[in-house]
């Protein structure tokens, strides 16, 4: 065989995979299975305070880990008084009574017979970003933003039971209660019915997680989550509030001269810049994509801007369609960071005009001891090394 | 104009003579009862039964001092007693005493809810009872005043006139 011969027949086997060794025997991977798992290399997880109540409290959504705009169920936030009930839904029952012409006792099959909805909300716990209000700030995202997450949602919408049941003069509220074991009770304002309050037994295209009220929780979007009864057994329809325990002694709002706020429901235009945010590092200088989630309890989000300058100056980040009302908006904007020490931050506007205020502003609007609805503009150091904190802090 | 749509917007809630759907079926009386007791803030829907502090004290050491301290100080449940004319200081103390705005809101807490543990263990009079204990520590009703269906919707907590109507937006921009 002379050289050349060699050569190209050296060459054809190459180029033919022949003599190509490197390849090991590859092992099948796991087969099918019933209930789907993410990978074990994805490890973001919810996270809560160690207390000796664990059955109370509240576990938070790792908001810097979420991609898009929905919430994985096994990811949305917690928050608990009693535990989580594991209720079998053939045995639940809604009770609607009080104001009405035709009071009504639903099974869950009998729900899912009437006409239904499905669309798409945060949900967030009026304490969320509580933390803000001292001064010092959170560290993360998820700490500090976490009691806040969105799914679809699927159910009847309550005015659709309201108009079955027939109304009373004078019905001006829903005392609505949960199965838990505390039998959680707030007092609705019922113009919620007008609007898009639903009844939700599906979230995220299954039903709903125990621990988001399974088999049937009340969903007023745009609403502190508290209000939002989870595992819902009775309506009971009057004329006047309860002042119940969780809308008084809790989720109010004290005021600088003693006095608290009550029903104060809405959630206000918020976002977060989750990356870069606390807790992260940026390896080099160059080109990094600056993103972040912007929701409203009064409808869609309008604006989101961003500074690199500690708030001196603001540009508009891209928003991500469809922007839907009362749900996470994504927002992003390619960015080149010099290595330099920055300060960050977003700040949302919603259709309404709202712009998201300061820390400063709501302070002085509220003083430092009211607790809930914090919304304020979180601003994240970014040091020389690349490390990233919380500017507050 | 947002009233006004409001009402008419109920008024067309209310009218609906007769059910679009059918589904379900009425609940009998004794189903609504059965639901338990669910408490208005001047006293509707609070059952029979009565207690008072005296008796509300044993209960409390054997029920309640495990999580709240045997003097109501609060441990790993909240403090349950002082911090009045506290709420306009900058460490404000809510407690019952301070800052709950109703007694029968106390009841409807304590019937409801607690021993965090074993809610829902309570009989009616001894929700009574203890709720006449904590009133009584906070230095509301005398030691010995009846707690009943008539009386605690009479009580009038420290803090009845602290509650307002939600202010928002309340943002004054620079």
């Amino acid at each position: 065989m002379t050289k050349t011969n060699r050569r190209k027949l050296l060459g054809s086997a190459l180029a033919s995979g022949f003599l190509a060794q490197a390849q090991e025997p590859r092992s099948l991977g796991r087969p099918l299975s019933g209930y789907g798992e993410r990978s074990k290399f994805v490890r973001p997880v919810r996270t809560t305070r160690v207390t000796k109540t664990p059955e109370a409290g509240s576990s938070s959504t790792p908001l810097a880990d979420m991609l898009g705009t929905i919430t994985p169920s096994a990811l949305h936030y917690e928050r608990h008084h009693a535990g989580v009930p594991d209720i079998d839904p053939a045995a639940h029952r809604l009770t609607i009574y009080g104001l009405v012409q035709r009071p009504l006792v639903l099974t869950m099959e009998e729900i899912r017979r009437l006409p239904s909805v499905s669309r798409v909300h945060f949900l967030e716990c009026g304490g969320n970003s509580g933390v803000e209000w001292s001064g010092t700030g959170g560290p993360d995202v998820q700490r500090s933003y976490g009691l806040a997450s969105c799914s679809e949602w699927t159910g009847v919408p309550l005015r659709l039971l309201l108009d079955e049941v027939g109304l009373q003069p004078g019905a001006a509220w829903l005392i609505a209660e949960g199965a838990d074991a505390c039998r959680m009770q707030r007092s609705v304002p019922i113009t919620a019915a007008l609007d898009d309050a639903m009844l939700a037994y599906g979230q995220n295209g299954e039903p709903l997680r125990p621990e988001q009220g399974f088999p049937l929780r009340l969903l007023t979007p745009g609403w502190e989550g508290n209000v939002q009864v989870k595992w819902l057994r009775r309506l009971h329809v009057t004329a006047e509030p309860y002042m119940t325990r969780d809308e008084t002694s809790k989720y109010s709002d004290l005021m600088p001269d003693g006095k608290a706020r009550v029903f104060s429901l809405e959630m206000e235009a918020k976002s977060i810049v989750t990356f870069p945010s606390g807790g992260h590092t940026l390896s080099s200088p160059g080109l990094y994509e600056v993103s972040g989630l912007a929701w409203s309890g009064k409808g869609r989000i309008a604006r989101v801007e961003l500074t690199f300058d500690g708030g001196r100056t603001w540009t508009n980040a891209s928003l991500q369609e469809p922007r839907l009302p009362k749900a996470f908006t994504r927002f992003r904007l390619p960015w080149k960071w010099d290595g330099g020490p920055v300060v960050i931050a977003s700040r949302a506007t919603d259709e309404s005009g709202y712009v998201q205020p300061t820390r400063q502003e709501l302070v002085a609007a509220r003083g430092v001891n009211s607790g809930y609805h914090y919304n304020g503009i979180k601003f994240w150091r970014i040091a020389a090394g690349g490390v990233v904190t919380s500017a507050d802090a | 104009m947002r009233t006004l749509s409001l009402f008419a917007a109920l008024a067309g809630l209310a009218i609906a003579q007769s059910a679009k759907y059918g589904v379900g079926r009425a609940p009998s009386d004794e189903e609504i009862r059965g639901l338990g007791a669910t408490v208005a803030p001047g006293g509707a829907g609070l059952p029979e039964g009565s207690g008072t502090a005296v008796e509300g004290r044993e209960l409390f050491m054997r029920r309640c001092a495990k999580c709240h301290g045997g003097t109501a100080e609060g441990d790993v449940g909240p403090p349950l007693v002082g911090g009045i004319g506290t709420l306009a200081t900058p460490k404000p103390r809510k407690t019952v005493g301070s800052f709950w705005p109703y007694a029968t809101t106390l009841w409807n807490y304590v019937n409801r809810a607690m021993p965090f543990n074993e809610p829902g263990s309570l009989t009616h009079r001894e929700a009574y009872a203890a709720v006449a204990y904590l009133l009584f520590i906070n230095g509301i009703v005398e030691e010995k005043q009846v707690m009943d269906a008539k009386s605690l919707g009479k009580v009038r907590m420290p803090n009845r006139d602290g509650f307002v109507p939600d202010a928002r937006p309340d943002i004054k921009r620079k």
